[in-house]
């Protein structure tokens, strides 16, 4: 599984990086975590509103940071 | 099975009326509050009426959660009434509007929009990307953060509704008027040249469905988690000096300084205002107090609007996708309106 975090570095976007590795590593996931910084590369997936989660290219949550049980359930499907 | 659906009817109808049982907990504690605190204050410490200590206390037990709860109402009521607004369709809304309806509709826009400053930057370029003029994206960038629904609520609470709806009314008149002129001045050569070539891909949309008005009232309380967590230090740190002040510092202490005839009065508080990012939770029961101790209203606003529209990381941010001509000329012409609102207030009460 491919998990990108999408976000300047504002707070949101660090809490949003911080809560998907914990999840990752107690669930044993086997994903790679990239965080994008660059607004150029935040734009061409069509995100207007950061912090985005994006899981094997797909925008699947943006502009806001999901409590751990709205995450668990976007990663673990 | 018949039991299954039933359970989840019921508790779908729970959620719908948990809402209904809070508010009238609510209005019961908003009724009773002055009653409770000045049994706090008067009984249970045992303070004498008339003293400064007594006036300072009783003012911030009455404030303080009197401000909580307008802030946990109106917040909660924003926060579902905003999962109708979503950036996406403000943007659809504004796609190559003509100028004047453009700006008029992004700045009334600008307040229902969720907006946060640190989403300003990807913000502008879909905006820009989409064909909103730049004037019309500027309207929507000085409404959104200067009309919040934490001002509003503050200034509800310590203002009363007339200098509520003055903020908003004259705060959407130099959004409107700001955007008319920056895009009347043809400013678009000044925004970052790479920020034209942006193209926002619509790959791997997020799964678009309509959400559920259980979905929506859970936005609500989410809303409220997350803004009354992030802001209550600052309004009770507020209200801590305004009731310092209310109680210490001598009346008129302030008017000379700031009153209404000292015609520098208002560019001062701008001026004052810019370098400060309080976030209005901590600046406006402060202000509350600077108006009783003589500073006029036209300069309190003025400095308010200043603190909020026209900060300093806010125009660092923004530095990113402007060249500096663009970024001058944007404060310059906020500046001037935020002026002319303190000017004509100063003049008129």
């Amino acid at each position: 599984m491919e998990i990108k975090i999408l976000g300047t570095g504002c707070v949101n976007c660090r809490r949003l990086e911080k809560l998907t590795k914990l999840l990752v590593s107690e669930e044993g996931l086997d994903a790679s975590i990239t965080k994008v910084e660059d607004i150029v590369e935040i734009m061409n997936y069509g995100v207007m509103t950061t912090p985005a989660l994006v899981v094997n290219e797909q925008v699947v949550l943006k502009g806001r940071v999901p409590s751990l049980k709205e995450l668990k359930k976007l990663l673990m499907k | 099975m018949t039991e299954k659906i039933l359970t989840l009817h019921k508790s779908r109808v729970g959620r719908m009326l948990q809402p209904v049982v809070l508010l009238i907990l609510w209005i019961f504690i908003y009724v009773n509050l002055q009653r409770a605190a000045d049994f706090i204050v008067f009984n249970l410490l045992g303070l004498t009426a008339g003293t400064h200590l007594t006036e300072a206390v009783s003012f911030f037990i009455f404030e303080v959660p009197k401000v909580m709860l307008l802030l946990v109402l109106i917040i909660f009521a924003v926060g579902i009434v905003r999962t109708y607004f979503t950036p996406e369709k403000t943007r659809k809304v504004l796609e190559g509007k003509s100028l004047f309806t453009g700006n008029v509709m992004a700045s009334v826009l600008g307040i229902f929009t969720p907006f946060c400053s640190c989403s300003a930057i990807p913000l502008f370029l879909g905006f820009i990307e989409a064909g909103v003029p730049l004037g019309v994206t500027f309207s929507f960038l000085i409404a959104a953060p200067m009309i919040n629904e934490v001002a509003v609520v503050l200034l509800l609470g310590m203002f009363g509704w007339k200098v509520t709806l003055i903020y908003i009314f004259t705060g959407l008149c130099i959004a409107i008027a700001s955007g008319w002129i920056i895009g009347k001045l043809k400013l678009e050569k000044y925004v970052a040249d790479w920020a034209w070539e942006v193209k926002s891909g619509q790959t791997g949309e997020a799964i678009k469905r309509k959400m559920t008005f259980a979905e929506r009232i859970d936005s609500g309380y989410t809303a409220v988690k997350d803004i009354v967590g992030k802001i209550w230090i600052y309004i009770i740190i507020g209200i801590a000096v305004g009731a310092g002040a209310h109680g210490y510092v001598p009346e008129d202490f302030m008017a000379g300084f700031l009153g209404k005839q000292n015609w520098y009065g208002v560019p001062l508080a701008i001026i004052m205002g810019v370098p400060m990012y309080s976030n209005a939770a901590g600046i406006i029961p402060i202000v509350s107090v600077l108006i009783e101790k003589g500073v006029s209203l036209g300069t309190a606003l003025a400095f308010m609007m200043s603190v909020i529209a026209l900060s300093l990381p806010e125009i660092i941010i923004l530095k990113k996708v402007l060249k500096w001509q663009l970024i001058l000329a944007f404060v310059a012409i906020v500046a001037t309106g935020i002026m002319t609102v303190g000017f004509i207030f100063n003049l008129v009460i």
